[in-house]
């Protein structure tokens, strides 16, 4: 059991992150992918009667939404009744790199300096919750899909569609973590 | 009654989300150690679930494998001709996937892991998916 509470190797982790691609599609013929599910959301309440969102949400993702679910409830018990019990362990150079920006607390799986709700009340923290969270739902739609739907689900299919997005993933993360968040910070 | 078709989908989820959060996947840390090379951690995980998947997905196609029911497991091709959108919309993607630190799987398995101030950044996703609907047909595809 005790392996239940240590932390899980990435070469465990990727090859079963791998085979959700698979298990959908035999389990049900349906394709990975996360940000589906804000979009279902969104054609849940369409008030404005976007045509975007007018298709039935309930046939075409009820699936993902359970699925969702399932992954919260995930979260749950990996995060909080098996929870890893030590700091992660980050690069020396992240480290040191993220101490110069200013990050003090390494304890948890994210930085309370920036994501708690402590963090909301300061500029910072409201530009990370609030703006990160905008440009991952409109870019993932707007590119159509997540690093779920493009960089698992579209590169295991060798969509180029696909790689190009995931090339776009990065020529954005790297723009903020090289030139924004040094401003910011 | 449809119960059993979609306990499926919540144990794959279940398990899904599991994982996000044990191997770190979820960690704000994780990604700025991703974007600034330092550590294999996050590629080892996403190149390998792609070698998984690549493998899985031929061994589907060239078996003429069918799912659960019995259908032809059909994958619809993405459009490649849209560059555009991958290029700028994806690039926006990653602009939130650095500064949140978490992608949509993530947010939600955060959420779940007891992080209740997720739900800011999941209520602000759902809003820029809403204004990239009201927004589609004037931006470039």
């Amino acid at each position: 059991m005790d392996i239940l509470f240590q932390p899980m190797p990435w070469y465990v982790a990727g090859p079963i992150i791998g085979l959700t691609v698979p298990l959908l599609l035999i389990m049900g013929g349906k394709m990975f992918g996360v940000s589906a599910n804000l979009r279902h959301a969104c054609a849940a309440c369409n008030f404005g009667n976007i045509a975007f969102f007018n298709y039935d949400w309930k046939e075409a993702g009820w699936w993902n939404l359970t699925f969702l679910a399932g992954s919260i409830i995930g979260g749950f018990l990996g995060g909080y009744v098996f929870a890893n019990p030590e700091p992660i362990d980050l690069a020396a150079s992240t480290i040191a790199d993220l101490q110069a920006l200013g990050i003090q607390d390494f304890a948890g799986l994210v930085p309370a300096d920036l994501i708690s709700w402590a963090a909301l009340g300061t500029p910072t923290g409201l530009i990370v919750l609030v703006l990160g969270g905008f440009m991952v739902g409109f870019g993932a739609r707007y590119a159509g899909g997540c690093t779920s739907g493009h960089a698992i689900s579209g590169l295991s299919d060798l969509q180029l569609a696909s790689l190009i997005a995931v090339i776009g993933f990065f020529i954005g993360g790297l723009i903020m973590t090289y030139f924004i968040y040094p401003l910011i910070l | 009654m449809k119960f059993l078709e979609y306990l499926k989908y919540l144990l794959i989820g279940m398990a899904f989300g599991f994982v996000l959060v044990k191997s770190e996947v979820v960690s704000w840390f994780r990604i700025q150690e991703m974007f600034r090379f330092d550590s294999i951690h996050m590629y080892g995980i996403i190149g390998l679930a792609i070698v998984v998947g690549i493998i899985s997905i031929q061994i589907i196609k060239r078996n003429n494998i069918k799912d659960t029911k019995g259908n032809p497991i059909t994958i619809p091709p993405k459009d490649s001709t849209q560059v555009k959108r991958y290029i700028i919309g994806g690039s926006l993607f990653g602009l939130g996937w650095a500064l949140l630190g978490a992608c949509p799987g993530p947010m939600f398995a955060l959420l779940g892991s007891g992080l209740t101030v997720m739900i800011i950044p999941i209520l602000s996703a759902a809003a820029g998916t809403y204004v990239y609907g009201m927004l589609r047909d004037s931006l470039p595809h």
